[in-house]
């Protein structure tokens, strides 16, 4: 078995057929190569979470759940929510992963997580104070890959995006310095942004998107960029070995900024369906 | 309760401890510092101190690791407990294990892994006392360890981050422009080769931002890299004793 990015023999075989595809405008699943596989998109799946959402993004299957619970503020942030992200690949989703506490893939995909949702500034986490440096809204954002056919990262964000924007957290009140939750009422969460990151494959001086699982152990690197909208970054992340080209960075932020457009206005058309605020 | 803070940059385009945008922190490196390391180096910027040491290549643990067509890498950074205010948890942090790997994939990127084939090569980085940009010097640190310690790159590499701090892109953030500013995008390249090869970003930035960021980071890569042939040479032409004071 290989790690995540250590190219076996065969694939310098596939690398260059997936080189000499990408040239002619295709790839080995007859997509192009700045077209993303089938996007499914369903929200509000688990009951028991505050939100929750499930993402298929061709063979990868992400679920993902937001919890809420009053808490005490970091030190360094006494007028602010808290959020906390964690992503576990587990070993059911494919034989790349194994049981066990989360290793370094997991923390870095729930760091990408928690970089595009904090950095985009998508929740207003100084309306989720209660009582200043002591009380305070902490959102638990779960991330689960259950199926894995390469790029966990970009469903991933749109399914906590997608549970984050649909999560419904109970209204709370506060008396005599207690802070007291009225279970009857809830209220949707104070979202601003609607971050989304696209997964960006590069081989030579060519790139594609959205890599599947087999184009991962062949392409040379590899670049996550999270945009909070359609003008603005908010994170990166280059996660894999290798290097990147001074010559094709213009191309990777051009072609992900337009990804990321696409993939914002299929999170829209779900969430307008089932009523998140705009 | 807006609190009032002093401006990060002044009017005349100076930031808070006087230097330009574009000017990065006093830095020091040097190679060879660690006696029973294959290679070592030690670098500081501004505050920021930091040792990097590599050992191997040797036999791979455990076995079934090993790679019948190359060497494997492995890399610990590590921040000691009191390299930060108040006292860091001594473990590893979720940040140091994620830090660890997008600089172990920054430097599988330059060495020459295949010259080794079943065996290990492990890098320790450790930071003494933080200060902002330690991703990026524990790497360029690491990378003059490699080569200190004889194993065959492509390429130098070097790192530094940029930032953009009330509006303006600026070089090498301090702490306090990182804590405060809208922005902390560390990169490292490798110049001969024309490559990124690490990047990650914090905060956000617009395209032509990141361009200007981009370039920024490049003039500051190439005065590093220059000073890492400058420790390799004074190393290696014989002017340090490797274990004197």
């Amino acid at each position: 078995m290989y790690r995540i990015g250590e190219k076996p023999y065969p694939s310098k075989i596939m690398r260059d057929k997936l080189y000499e595809l990408i040239l002619r405008g295709e790839r080995l699943d007859g997509r192009r190569p700045y077209q993303y596989r089938p996007l499914e998109l369903k929200t509000s799946i688990i009951e028991k979470t505050d939100g929750s959402a499930m993402v298929n993004l061709g063979g990868t299957k992400i679920v993902a759940g937001v919890k809420t619970a009053l808490g005490q503020p970091y030190p360094d942030t006494p007028d602010q929510g808290n959020i906390v992200v964690n992503a576990e690949l587990l070993p059911l989703a494919s034989s790349f992963f194994e049981p066990g506490p989360p290793d370094e893939r997991a923390i870095e995909l729930a760091r990408v997580v928690d970089r595009c949702v904090r950095e985009s500034k998508m929740i207003e986490l100084d309306k989720l104070v209660y009582v200043h440096g002591r009380t305070v809204l902490v959102i638990y954002i779960d991330v689960y890959v259950l199926d894995y056919d390469g790029n966990y990262f970009d469903p991933s964000v749109l399914a906590a995006v997608a549970a984050l924007a649909t999560a419904k957290i109970p209204l709370y009140e506060v008396r005599n310095g207690d802070v007291i939750a009225k279970t009857e009422s809830r209220f949707g969460l104070p979202v601003r942004k609607f971050p989304v990151s696209v997964t960006v494959g590069l081989i030579g001086d060519k790139i594609l998107v959205d890599p599947t699982s087999l184009e991962e152990s062949a392409i040379d690197t590899s670049i996550v960029l999270g945009w909070s909208d359609d003008d603005e970054m908010a994170a990166i992340q280059k996660n894999l070995q290798g290097l990147i080209r001074f010559d094709t960075i213009d191309e990777v932020i051009r072609v992900s900024r337009e990804k990321s457009v696409e993939l914002r206005t299929k999170l829209m058309e779900v969430l307008g369906r089932v009523g998140a605020p705009s | 309760m807006e609190k009032v803070e002093q401006r990060l940059i002044t009017e005349d385009g100076r930031r808070i401890d006087g230097r330009a945008l574009d000017e990065m922190r006093p830095v020091r490196i040097e190679a060879g510092v660690l006696d029973r390391s294959d290679g070592s180096a030690y670098i500081e910027m501004g505050k920021t101190k930091i040792y990097a040491a590599v050992y191997g290549p040797k036999e791979a643990h455990p076995r079934h690791l090993a790679q019948p067509h190359k060497a494997i890498l492995n890399c610990r950074y590590h921040m000691a407990s009191f390299s930060v205010e108040g006292r860091k948890a001594p473990g590893m942090t979720r940040r140091e294990i994620e830090l660890s790997k997008v600089i172990r994939e920054a430097l599988e990127s330059i060495v020459i892994l295949e010259e080794f084939p079943r065996s290990a090569i492990d890098i320790f980085i450790e930071v003494i006392q933080a200060d902002a940009g330690t991703r990026t010097a524990g790497l360029t640190a690491a990378s003059l360890a490699l080569a200190d310690a004889g194993i065959p790159v492509l390429d130098l590499c070097a790192g530094i981050a940029v930032g953009k701090v009330e509006g303006r892109i600026v070089l090498d953030p301090s702490e306090e422009e990182d804590k405060r500013g809208e922005a902390d995008m560390p990169v490292a390249m490798a110049p001969r080769l024309g490559s990124i090869v690490l990047l990650q970003l914090n905060g956000r930035l617009n395209s032509s931002e990141f361009r200007e960021a981009l370039s920024l980071a490049k003039k500051g890569i190439d005065v590093l890299y220059e000073l890492q042939r400058k420790a390799l040479s004074k190393k290696f032409s014989g002017l340090t004793q490797i274990g004197e004071d």
